[in-house]
């Protein structure tokens, strides 16, 4: 195991309002890879909605908040390879006409990782210690594949949890339609490749599907739900953690006690 | 064509609730794909190549003046005739002008994307000069008088019903009850109509898929040999190319060459890669008496020194097109002009104003599949976001989008009001969602649950349960 190290947790607004388990599975994973974890209170949202949408301005004021909020850690760890891929990728872009927070921005840059791809690449960590029997499917979310790189690492890990039976998904690269403000403004479109992608993923006949981004799995799992069929969507930050009794599965309503 | 990108959101709705249209994509969206990567899957050096590709058209795009006036006089030298045309209209009157001074009665076509930009049909026929499509796929929807929906495979939205049914109506010298049922009868047929155009066309007119500075040669690459004949068998050739299809040597464009079919079709290389260079000299066998190149800028300079420069290296190959959710999702007629896909979301709206082509930048999730398979790399999101910087700051953008970004940085920069704002709007959503879970409606949030479901927040947002857990631990 690598040398203990101080991560601060970019929590994100999606977890943070419509999932905060995701948060707490990704403070036990890192605390297993023999981190300290903490979390910046000033944080609120990554800036993409503003960059997205061509207000360079807005996502440039929440963008240096974000550094600032993060600034002196070892690491900042993030569970959406959506969100770490704008700290990553995007904020050395959305500076490089500005000399004074250029630096700054890419030295965040540097030291920030999509959670899983930190375990597995920067960490070590080979295993989880965690139960799931399921035959799941995993659909790899767009900029945690395309910008960040992350395929393997999440089945590496998943290959390792007790019960689980991983079956590939056809069609796992393709996007599944969410893509931010994209699926409200274009609410057509999005619905065609999300119902693509939900029958693609009820064809692998697997009672799960897993992802590393939050939108994605609400957009998947609002589809799912619509059509009616009855496959389990967590993010897989849930299922390393062994933290799938902590809450229902997204869009499923609590087990009446 | 008058341009229709403007309606974007009707037409993709148009295209999803067209079955047929649906029927046909859905084959592309799985077979282009799959050969492509199996293409690339046999070459090991495919990335060294694309970098490769990339470095030829950078440089080529830095020096562009340089290697166009290398062209002409090598063009000029062996022969033949370079015309600059500096927008649409130009190009449509040069083109024009040497038909009628050969005193042209039919032109044959091969397929040419920019004859497509220049809308050089309607102008010819116009002037009482037919224009015969040679492509199959640009013929067919010639005979449908249709804009093609994809940049290398003009008719991919239809299905081969659709194509017997229309060469019944416009073959009505042949047999009415033949049999067109496989594609193999379909072409055979195309083929025997095609034959005697070919001998009969005073003009044959191609597109160009590079142009070599050092030799002034046009290279095209088919999978038909229809561009073979159409620049062949006439008195005159007429290339009709862009100016950034310049690359300085055969060479360079040997390299490309490897690139464009596999990304393009997953073939190692297309049937015919054919080179011209000049008009018939005295003792060859065949060939045009005269040899022309018609060079359209038509904004393409204007994109030099711009954020959009990056798109000039574009080679065509649709690959992009082929790999796009949204493009595979709605069809080549949804963009509502020439270009559609990713490249035509990043070109168009240069070439037809971004007041015409608004949407086109926006209707892309940013899933980044176009840039991981273009094979010189352009960095098509980033584009598109270049855009739509654009949009915001001409104010092009929506009002509503407008304020809800407005209200939504108020309130992300003030982190205390935020967590307040996110605490209350948690509890209040997971209350009303407490039963099932998820929402099937929801006010202000009906673009989402139109079509699905909104699951619910858990409850609490996770920072206000994080500061329970620190004060809980320190005490």
């Amino acid at each position: 195991m690598a040398e203990p190290a101080r991560v601060a947790l970019l929590v994100t607004c999606l977890v943070d309002l419509f999932r905060p388990t995701i948060g707490f599975a990704a403070v036990k994973l890192l605390e297993a890879a023999g981190c300290s974890v903490e979390v910046p209170l000033a944080q609120t949202c990554c800036g993409q909605p503003a960059y997205n949408s061509g207000d360079r301005a807005d996502a440039k004021a929440v963008a240096l908040q974000v550094i600032k909020a993060f600034a002196g850690y070892d690491f900042v760890v993030v569970p959406s390879g959506s969100c770490a891929g704008m700290v990553r990728v995007h904020y050395p872009e959305l500076f490089a006409d500005d000399p004074g927070n250029l630096a700054a921005a890419v030295e965040l840059a540097a030291r920030t990782h999509e959670l899983v791809s930190f375990l597995v690449d920067i960490r070590g960590m080979t295993s989880v210690a965690a139960r799931w029997p399921h035959a799941a499917t995993y659909h790899d979310a767009c900029s945690g594949l395309r910008e960040l790189s992350v395929k393997r690492q999440p089945r590496d890990l998943l290959a390792t949890v007790d019960g689980l039976r991983l079956c590939e998904l056809p069609g796992a690269e393709t996007c599944c339609g969410f893509g931010g403000t994209f699926c409200v403004k274009y609410p057509e479109i999005s619905d065609k490749m999300v119902s693509d992608k939900a029958a693609e993923i009820a064809a692998t006949g697997a009672d799960a599907v897993l992802a590393g981004d939050l939108g994605c799995l609400l957009n998947i799992a609002g589809k799912l739900s619509r059509l009616g069929h009855a496959v389990e969507v967590r993010h897989v930050a849930e299922v390393l953690a062994g933290m799938t009794d902590a809450v229902p599965a997204i869009g499923m309503p609590a087990a009446r006690s | 064509m008058e341009p229709t990108s403007h309606a974007f959101i009707d037409n993709a709705r148009a295209g999803l609730a067209n079955p047929t249209l649906q029927r046909a994509l859905a084959l592309a969206r799985t077979g282009f794909p799959l050969r492509r990567s199996q293409a690339v899957a046999r070459l090991p050096e495919f990335e060294a190549l694309r970098e490769a590709g990339k470095a030829i058209k950078d440089h080529t795009i830095a020096h562009l003046d340089f290697y166009l006036e290398m062209y002409e006089r090598n063009v000029t030298a062996s022969g033949g005739t370079v015309h600059w045309a500096r927008s649409a209209e130009e190009a449509r009157a040069i083109v024009l002008d040497i038909c009628r001074s050969v005193d042209a009665k039919t032109v044959t076509k091969g397929k040419s994307m920019i004859a497509e930009e220049v809308a050089l049909n309607d102008h010819l026929e116009k002037h009482g000069i037919t224009p015969v499509e040679t492509d199959l796929g640009e013929y067919i929807i010639q005979l449908r008088h249709e804009p093609p929906s994809h940049i290398i495979a003009p008719a991919i939205h239809l299905m081969k019903e659709q194509v017997a049914d229309s060469f019944r109506a416009a073959h009505t010298e042949l047999d009415p009850v033949r049999p067109l049922i496989e594609a193999r009868a379909m072409c055979d047929e195309a083929r025997t109509i095609l034959r005697p155009q070919f001998l009969a066309a005073d003009v044959g007119i191609t597109g160009g898929n590079f142009l070599i500075a050092e030799t002034g040669s046009s290279i095209i690459v088919t999978n038909e040999g229809n561009g073979d004949l159409t620049q062949t068998l006439p008195r005159v050739h007429i290339v009709l190319a862009s100016i950034e299809k310049i690359v300085p040597t055969l060479e360079d464009a040997a390299t490309l060459l490897r690139l464009l079919a596999r990304s393009a079709t997953g073939q190692e290389f297309s049937s015919y890669t054919t080179m011209s260079t000049g008009p018939r000299r005295p003792g060859d066998l065949d060939g045009p008496e005269q040899y022309h190149v018609v060079l359209l800028d038509n904004g393409r300079s204007a994109l030099l020194g711009t954020e959009f420069q990056d798109m000039l290296r574009c080679l065509k190959c649709a690959a992009c097109l082929n790999h796009c959710p949204v493009y595979v999702a709605v069809g080549g007629h949804a963009y509502g002009w020439v270009y559609p896909g990713p490249m035509g979301a990043v070109l168009t709206p240069a070439l037809i104003g971004l007041h015409e082509a608004g949407d086109l930048p926006n209707a892309s999730t940013f899933c980044g599949r176009c840039e991981s398979v273009c094979p010189v790399k352009i960095p098509l999101p980033k584009m598109l976001r270049h855009w739509r910087e654009r949009q915001f700051a001409e104010k092009l953008t929506p009002r509503t989008a407008r304020t809800g970004l407005s209200a939504w940085s108020f309130v992300v920069r003030r982190p205390g009001l935020y967590h307040f704002v996110t605490g209350v709007v948690g509890r209040v959503l997971a209350w009303a969602g407490r039963g099932r879970g998820r929402f099937r409606s929801l006010p202000l949030a009906t673009g989402w649950t139109g079509v699905r479901d909104m699951p619910a927040p858990e409850g609490r947002t996770f920072h206000s349960l994080w500061a329970e857990r620190q004060r809980r631990g320190s005490k």
